[in-house]
């Protein structure tokens, strides 16, 4: 079919490639989440201000600054593990990928403490104003998907100490800590819009 | 490797003559695209003719004044299922289906980039559609009240609130429609990343067919408007079920909030569902023009300019709504401007028709009646498009009109020029012709019929969605009009059912290439075999069948 199709054409010079499918697939899977969130910043940002009654974001919301820093260095960290995997040194891969899920995991229980003070000291709950309406629905979605990443990357370590051959998944490991850059950046949105600017 | 040797030995184990649940699964299981995109063509055909007996049901309750051929619970209900059925489960598995079945045929690939995530979408796309059908059994939920969903397509707020929406037919439309989108998502993805990682060697992107065009820019929408569409739905379940005041205007919350987001989804929407009418066209027009598309790069680039200029207009439905002066202005313009290369397409169609040589088969019959009718329906999107028209006419039947015409007129036509066109592809064997001559003028009767009356109903002051009406306004006439346009469109139907079946099984044998054509997918067997082509195909031209019926003149010289 080959000559059939072509004819008398010249032979191709270039050669044929084409981006790799994965790379595309997470790089859309990431357009359309962006999209998502943006819708919550957006209905996050229209109600600042707005809530009729307390409390009010200025009274209750303390700056997350430790757990911000863990969530962003894990980002640095999963670099780290993946330079590692690439220069086959698993140990310092296990090493790396183990701080990245340290670093995760301090994030989610600083928001389960925060939410808890919320909730407990402050009453305030997602039904008690539209402050605590948009920030619970806006940081929930936000920790929703750090919980996913944590999942996958949880799923990772084990597979690694159970003595799977990781190095060869290095695209899988690419995806995944794209994603995990994804959910990191967005928490500079949230924080920005949350913390600093709703504040 | 003697034991290898005596497996590959073996003779082949005797398979039974026909089997229901071998068929049944094969077909369950399978993450063919071919298969997947009939399944999607099907399903959508089945809810499209489900939710044109609500449309009957609804155009018998309005030909009559004081019309009671049902009773107002049941019209609510029926109008929100019959517009949310032909949007989210008609129109959008359309989408994926055509896609589906004909991208991977058209670029020379073997498959979808992922295929599981192809079946993934499929069966949770369907799961939403029973999920939203289901509330016709269980929408009264614990409190007794209320079936199937009766707020609208759009589901304006606050009527969705727990205190006007009581019992759980509101939740399974959200539920129904958020899950259903996830599988839309899924199956734009992966059309993206077929068209972008999958193509055969040679098809670069200015020879990639038309209809990939379209359909990839098409999906590029559904990425982007979908997920405001499910994220207004969340906020609306995080109001429903833990008391969040989003849309609760007494906690300060905005019911225009809702609108906003809603139609941010809804006016890419529209363009999302007319895409593939796009698609066909640029597929159908030529090959039976016997003319290359003309002006191939301005059409991809009106497609390419809809497709951002639809995600900035969306405020358009919204005039009534009591927005700033200056924010009516800007979208007035801007909803104007989506007019610009819309014109471009359809001076396109028609100056690759100009001085060919036209084939009047069925395809090109529908085909030519979209431009007319899709031009009347752009015409009159232009009249709202404008402010204080709107405020007139916002919300009345020339609304409803100039929709029906743009979906109905436009894109039902397109796809039914689609179906005839790639039916011997897909089958196998050809359709009848003069049934589907039948079937195309019988339904331009019934379809002229029905919704020409509604734009004067609009003009005449009759609101949409009303119950029925008295008989002194000076509508018995136009309604009586619009329903008898039912007469032609119903057996126009049937003929088209009779002739996609029967033609199907006893049709003639039609080869792998009956009409003639350029593009790849004529290349293969009909139907194609499940490996799609036996080598990957290699072209260099955009016309790349072209250039194997014609060696002494092939379009590559002149790339």
């Amino acid at each position: 079919m080959d000559a059939v199709l072509t004819g008398s054409a010249p032979p191709r010079k270039e050669e044929w490639a084409l981006p790799d499918r994965g790379t595309m697939g997470i790089i859309f899977l990431i357009v359309t989440e962006t999209a998502l969130f943006t819708i919550f910043v957006v209905a996050y940002v229209v109600y600042i201000g707005k809530s009729l009654s307390g409390p009010f974001p200025k009274d209750v919301l303390d700056l997350p600054i430790v757990a911000s820093i863990c969530l962003l260095s894990s980002s640095a960290t999963i670099v780290f593990a993946e330079m590692a995997l690439k220069k086959h040194r698993l140990g310092l891969f296990k090493l790396w990928w183990l701080a990245t899920i340290l670093l995760g995991l301090e994030f989610l229980i600083s928001t389960g403490l925060e939410w808890q003070k919320l909730i407990y000291e402050d009453h305030l709950t997602v039904s008690t104003n539209l402050f605590g309406t948009t920030f619970y629905s806006l940081v929930g979605l936000h920790a929703s998907h750090v919980i996913v990443g944590m999942a996958f990357l949880i799923l990772v370590m084990l597979v690694t100490l159970f003595g799977f051959p990781i190095e060869t998944q290095e695209r899988r490991v690419k995806f995944l800590s794209w994603y995990w850059h994804f959910v990191d950046a967005v928490w500079v949105v949230v924080f920005t819009v949350v913390y600093v600017i709703g504040r | 490797m003697s034991s290898i040797q005596s497996e590959l030995d073996r003779p082949p184990v005797e398979e039974a003559r026909f089997s229901f649940s071998n068929h049944l699964y094969e077909w369950v299981s399978t993450v063919d695209h071919k298969r997947l995109g009939l399944m999607y063509i099907v399903t959508a055909l089945l809810f499209l003719v489900i939710a044109g007996i609500m449309a009957t049901v609804i155009r018998l309750q309005l030909a009559f004044p004081n019309g009671h051929v049902v009773d107002p619970d049941t019209f609510n209900r029926l109008f929100t299922m019959h517009g949310t059925t032909m949007v989210f489960l008609v129109g959008m598995p359309f989408v994926a289906g055509l896609s589906n079945y004909l991208v991977p045929l058209m670029i020379g690939a073997r498959d979808m980039a992922f295929p599981r995530l192809n079946a993934f979408g499929f069966w949770i796309f369907l799961f939403g559609g029973f999920l939203l059908y289901f509330s016709y059994i269980g929408g009264s939920g614990l409190s007794g009240a209320g079936s199937a969903p009766d707020v609208g397509w759009f589901a304006y707020a606050p009527l969705t609130s727990r205190a006007f929406s009581r019992g759980a037919s509101t939740d399974y439309w959200i539920l129904g429609i958020l899950v259903a989108g996830i599988g839309s998502i899924a199956s734009a993805i992966n059309v993206i990343v077929t068209t972008i990682s999958m193509r055969c060697p040679g098809m670069t992107l200015s020879r990639m067919p038309m209809f990939v065009w379209v359909m990839l820019i098409d999906s590029w929408l559904i990425i982007i408007a979908l997920p405001p569409l499910s994220a207004a739905q969340i906020m609306l379940l995080v109001d429903r079920f833990l008391g969040g005041n989003f849309f609760n205007t007494q906690s300060g919350g905005s019911a225009v909030l809702w609108q906003h987001f809603f139609w941010i989804f809804g006016h890419p929407e529209v363009y999302i569902l007319i895409f593939p009418a796009f698609a066909i066209l640029s597929e159908v027009i030529p090959i039976f023009s016997r003319k290359p598309i003309f002006g191939r790069p301005a059409m991809v680039g009106a497609v390419a300019s809809i497709g951002f200029i639809s995600l900035g207009v969306w405020a358009h439905h919204m005039f009534a709504v009591g927005m700033t002066s200056w924010s009516n202005t800007f979208f007035t313009a801007s909803t104007m401007l989506v007019g610009i290369p819309t014109g471009i397409k359809i001076f396109n169609w028609t100056a690759t028709m100009y001085g060919g040589k036209l084939r009047m088969a069925t395809p090109m019959l529908f085909c030519c009646a979209f431009l007319f009718q899709f031009l009347i329906a752009g015409l009159t999107g232009i009249m709202l498009a404008t402010g204080p028209f709107d405020w007139q006419l916002h919300d009345s039947y020339f609304v409803v009109g100039h929709f029906h015409f743009t979906l109905v007129a436009g894109l039902v036509f397109g796809l039914f020029a689609g179906l005839y066109y790639w039916f011997p592809k897909v089958s196998g064997r050809m359709y009848n012709e003069s049934l589907g001559k039948w079937h195309f003028w019988l339904f331009i009767i019934g379809v002229e019929l029905t919704f020409v009356p509604m734009h004067f109903l609009g003009f005449l002051g009759m609101p949409r969605r009303i119950y029925t009406y008295a008989p002194d306004r000076g509508w018995n006439f136009w309604n009586l009009l619009a329903t008898s346009g039912l007469i032609f469109q119903l057996p126009a139907t049937l003929i088209f059912v009779w002739n996609m079946v029967h033609s199907a099984i006893k049709g003639e044998v039609a080869g792998d290439d009956p009409w003639d054509a350029w593009t790849l997918e004529w290349t293969t067997t009909s139907p194609p075999p499940e490996y799609n082509f036996e080598t990957t195909p290699e072209v260099r031209s955009s016309r790349p069948l072209w250039d194997i019926k014609n060696p002494n003149d092939p379009d590559w010289r002149f790339e």
